[in-house]
């Protein structure tokens, strides 16, 4: 039973990324990774949103939805996602203002983050019960911070990079991007 | 169907009650965020942007009415900062609202001032030093060079001069390294 | 590496027995000090003219004392400190201020600065000197006349002296340390002013001494100097109080402050502290013998010791009047006075913007290099993560970290990495590999994150202004309003005639400025023949009536334009 949690965890965060291998969730993977603080506040926010979402997501089309209304799971998602971000971002102003500002405007942007509607999706998909459910989502959010983090940290040294002109910004990360990926693919056969 | 309805009007209710319940518990008494546009600002007070200040150009920013990219004094780093700060993209400054200039300050023509006081009054930071009649002058040293005393001179008497380039603030330059064409006598050696 | 490495190892081990410590990094450049060191000091007999720059020092601009035309004796006052942070400057000899205005200085950015020109008179007449009797008067008195005399630190950073000379009830001076390393290549000044006048540097650590009252008092010397240690040793063995001579491994840079500091005591100076706050004080050896001149002799800071070395005639060391001409020093050393001139060492110094720059309080050595002693470094190429300027940076910096973030301007992070510990020494640029000048690097992300600060610091200001304002304007309004409402409440008041006076009076106002304007811009038509005079009359009279016309029409127009675009 551990082990298989294990696996799940482990599967998600290395095996199977959410970003590099799944390929979700690179608007906030291109757009917020130019600076290492700004990537790990986000980080951090991402970790919470999603394990929180993917837990309730389970409970609504697990308990509410049940296999009559399924066509209305990516509706009530959103709808559900977008209440959690919102709650969190109003208590988070209240009661730690400093971490609110670090935070500041990714927070609302985890609302159209595709990964966080993603795992839940999956989720169903998979037919994960509670707990595999939250685990699937704080897997993903890790290999989602981890890799979010150490592209920042990449993207900060190539600044400083000789890079050919016709290569700078964007298209270089992209590169790098690409070879994360290829790197990340090499876990394909660590679960056996 | 109707099931379905049912249950997206009862989710939407739980959560509008939900949150319409946390924003009043969670209230937060005045925006963190105009501080932080604010700091940004360069602070000239010109209004350049359109805004009677620098304060109200933040509060609009953080209103969303106005774009990051109305203030020439903070330049292309200013656009930047702001950019950065409201997770947006970077957007090169609008001409429209001028284009950057070098750092300048007012100098009264202390001659032919008559001394009508109107630049006292249009002056954004008390920087300006005279009374009725009486002979103006600039403070330079908290002159922000908005330009807003030039205008309502009735004798012209007062001119923008750019702050000049001296030993006590110059800047060592961005290393740049020419490329000279490799000397014959090695590329001989290398054929 | 191995080298340094081995090299540290073997200097641990020699340290061992002299309870001294060391400092981590550092470079072994080749000296290149005998050239220098051959010949006795040279006095330099005053130029026919002399530029003195006021600000010659670290912090405010000294404030004139004197005007064009004055005639002025040998080390009289003409700038006064102004401040604090400040200090002042004298005329090195007698004669007359030909002029005071914007001359070059001897500074990397090649840029004229407020100067006095002094033309000599060839009497080099002493004003009324008179030694102080320093233990009759109050430490501040001292203090004062140090501020007065304009001595600062001659090591080079130039800092007033009497700053770091004041007692501190917070921390006080255990530990005096008087700086004669001189770890850079090619300098000598130092070691030359110890070999020769050891006692009189000896009775300016006295004086010294006495203003911090430390209990401790250092001579540190690196070893490649044994004669200036041995004579200093003398001089200190005939003072009345205890002074020890240490003699500190040569390593550069082994005389900077902190790494001295670190030497001797064995205690590092915290990142971002002065060392005055872990209880030491450190001092050149010319800032001691200047001490020394004022106190004993009644001399402020006139001239100085110049190494003059490279490719001239007769390298070594003189004694130079400030203001003098490097051009002319060049060539009194029998050198060619070529634009490469180089002040300071090879590893700090910078280039001359030109030759003809004075000698300032800062100058301590000139290098005339010819193309053999520094080639044209190869080009830079990429940084190939080495790290052996890491293991080189005798302030503990990562200096491939700073490099990258100077290099991307990332300067909030290059401050994270404690960009302003960096000494600029050159170490890294010396060790590394692949040539890049990384402490060019280094002074452009620290001169941007200074102007940065100020800018930052000048906003500040504004806003407070702005908002002050903005709170009287609210308040005046309300005040105004407030008497309205009395006045209402009483007689009908006559607001608009008032407000046409004064309309009245600013129209009145501009005639009268306009006609000062036009009084103001000269004529050529002035001092001409009474014929040209009677048709220049006439033509003007015409164009005074077709300008009347014109005007007035250009005037309605502009008012309208200005008005509209409002």
């Amino acid at each position: 039973m551990v082990q298989e949690y294990f696996l799940i965890l482990m599967g998600t965060v290395l095996v199977n990324n959410i970003v590099l291998i799944k390929v979700l969730g690179l608007c906030p993977f291109m757009g917020v990774s130019k600076k290492l603080e700004t990537s790990i506040a986000m980080a951090a926010a991402t970790t919470f949103v999603l394990t929180v979402g993917s837990g309730t997501s389970y409970l609504i089309s697990h308990y509410l939805l049940g296999t009559e209304l399924f066509y209305l799971r990516t509706l009530s998602f959103i709808v559900v996602i977008a209440g959690v971000v919102q709650f969190t971002e109003m208590f988070l102003e209240k009661t730690s203002p400093v971490l609110y500002q670090s935070l500041g405007i990714f927070l609302p942007l985890i609302t159209t983050n595709c990964a966080v509607l993603g795992i839940p999706l999956l989720n169903v998909q998979s037919n994960h019960n509670f707990i595999e459910s939250l685990l699937f989502g704080l897997g993903g959010a890790i290999g989602f911070s981890m890799v979010l983090i150490m592209f920042a940290s990449l993207r900060e040294r190539l600044d400083a990079a000789d890079i050919p002109a016709p290569f700078k910004g964007s298209a270089i990360a992209m590169i790098t991007a690409g070879l994360m990926s290829l790197a990340f693919m090499g876990f394909a056969g660590l679960v056996r | 169907m109707l099931t379905a309805l049912y249950v997206m009007l009862g989710l939407a209710l739980l959560l509008g009650v939900v949150l319409g319940y946390s924003a009043l518990k969670f209230k937060v008494e005045g925006d963190p965020l105009v501080a932080r546009i604010d700091a940004i600002l360069p602070q000239t007070q010109c209004g350049q942007c359109g805004y009677p200040g620098c304060k109200p150009y933040a509060m609009a920013i953080a209103k969303g009415e106005a774009d990051i990219n109305q203030c020439p004094p903070g330049g292309d780093a200013g656009v930047h900062a702001l950019a950065d700060l409201l997770g947006v993209e970077y957007k090169p400054l609008n001409a429209e609202h001028g284009l950057p200039k070098p750092k300048s300050v007012a100098v009264i023509d202390e001659n032919v001032c008559i001394g009508c006081t109107l630049c006292i009054q249009a002056c954004p930071v008390d920087a300006i030093l005279g009374a009725a009649k009486h002979m103006h002058t600039v403070i330079a040293s908290e002159c922000t060079g908005c330009e807003l005393c030039v205008a309502p001179c009735p004798v012209d008497c007062i001119t923008m001069e750019p702050i000049a380039e001296s030993p006590a603030n110059w800047k060592w330059r961005y290393p740049v390294f020419e490329i000279k064409p490799e000397p014959a006598v090695t590329r001989k050696i290398a054929e | 590496m191995n080298a340094i490495v081995n090299l540290s190892e073997l200097i641990k081990r020699k340290l061992g027995k002299t309870g001294l410590s060391s400092f981590n990094g550092g470079v072994h450049p080749p000296q290149h000090k005998l050239e220098s060191t051959t010949s006795p000091i040279r006095p330099v007999p005053p130029p026919a003219r002399l530029v003195l720059p006021l600000r010659q020092h670290v912090g405010n601009v000294s404030k004139l004392q004197v005007a064009t035309g004055d005639h002025v004796l040998k080390g009289q006052l003409l700038a006064r400190a102004d401040g604090q942070v400040s200090a002042a400057v004298h005329a090195p000899t007698s004669g007359t201020i030909a002029a005071i205005d914007n001359q070059l200085i001897p500074h990397p950015s090649g840029l004229p600065d407020i100067s006095i020109t002094l033309e000599a008179d060839g009497r080099d007449e002493w004003i009324a000197r008179q030694p102080l009797d320093y233990k009759a008067m109050s430490k501040q008195e001292l203090l004062d006349s140090l501020r007065e005399a304009g001595v600062v630190g001659l090591g080079g950073a130039t800092f007033p002296s009497h700053i770091k000379l004041r007692e501190d009830a917070r921390h006080p001076v255990r530990t005096l340390i008087i700086n004669g390393a001189e770890c850079e290549p090619y300098i000598s000044c130092d070691d030359m002013l110890m070999r020769e006048r050891a006692a009189e540097i000896v009775r300016g650590i006295e004086i010294m001494r006495y203003l911090l009252d430390a209990g401790r008092c250092v001579i540190g010397i690196e070893d490649n100097k044994p004669q200036a240690a041995a004579a200093m040793r003398a001089a200190a063995a005939d003072s009345e109080v205890a002074i020890d001579v240490a003699e500190v491994p040569t390593i550069y840079p082994g005389g900077g402050a902190k790494q001295l500091i670190k030497v001797i005591t064995g205690l590092e100076v915290p990142s971002g502290r002065l060392p005055s706050e872990i209880g030491v004080q450190c001092f050149n050896v010319a800032t001691a013998y200047s001490v020394h001149r004022l106190v004993h002799h009644g001399e402020p800071v006139i001239s100085r010791i110049v190494t003059v070395t490279g490719h001239v005639g007769h390298a070594g060391n003189y004694e130079v009047p400030l203001g003098m001409s490097i051009r002319e020093l060049v060539e009194l050393a029998g050198g060619k006075a070529i634009p490469e001139l180089i002040m300071g060492g090879p590893m700090m110094g910078f280039n001359l913007p030109s030759a003809d720059v004075p000698v300032v309080k800062a100058t301590n050595c000139i290098i005339v290099p010819d193309s053999a002693m520094f080639p044209e470094p190869p080009p830079a190429l990429p940084c190939i993560r080495c790290t052996r300027c890491a293991d080189a940076c005798p302030a503990n910096l990562q200096p491939q970290e700073l490099y990258w973030f100077s290099k991307s301007q990332n300067l909030d992070k290059a401050r994270e990495y404690k960009i302003f510990d960096c000494i600029e020494c050159g170490c890294c640029t010396y060790v590394c590999p692949s040539n890049i000048p990384l402490v060019q690097y280094y002074r452009f992300a620290k001169s941007e994150i200074i102007a940065q600060d100020r800018a930052r610091e000048a906003a500040d200001i504004a806003r407070e202004r702005n908002e002050f304002r903005l709170k009287r304007i609210e308040r005046e309004k309300q005040e105004r309003a407030q008497k309205h409402a009395q006045k209402a409440a009483g007689a009908k008041t006559e607001a608009a005639p008032a407000d046409d006076a004064k309309k009245a009076a600013i129209a009145a106002a501009i005639e009268r400025a306009k006609a000062q304007k036009a009084e103001m811009t000269p004529k050529n038509t002035e001092a001409v023949s009474p014929v040209v005079a009677a048709e220049i009359a006439e033509i003007e009279t015409r164009r005074a009536e077709v300008q009347a016309a014109s005007t007035t029409e250009a005037r309605t127009e502009e008012k309208q334009s200005t008005e509209e675009a409002k």
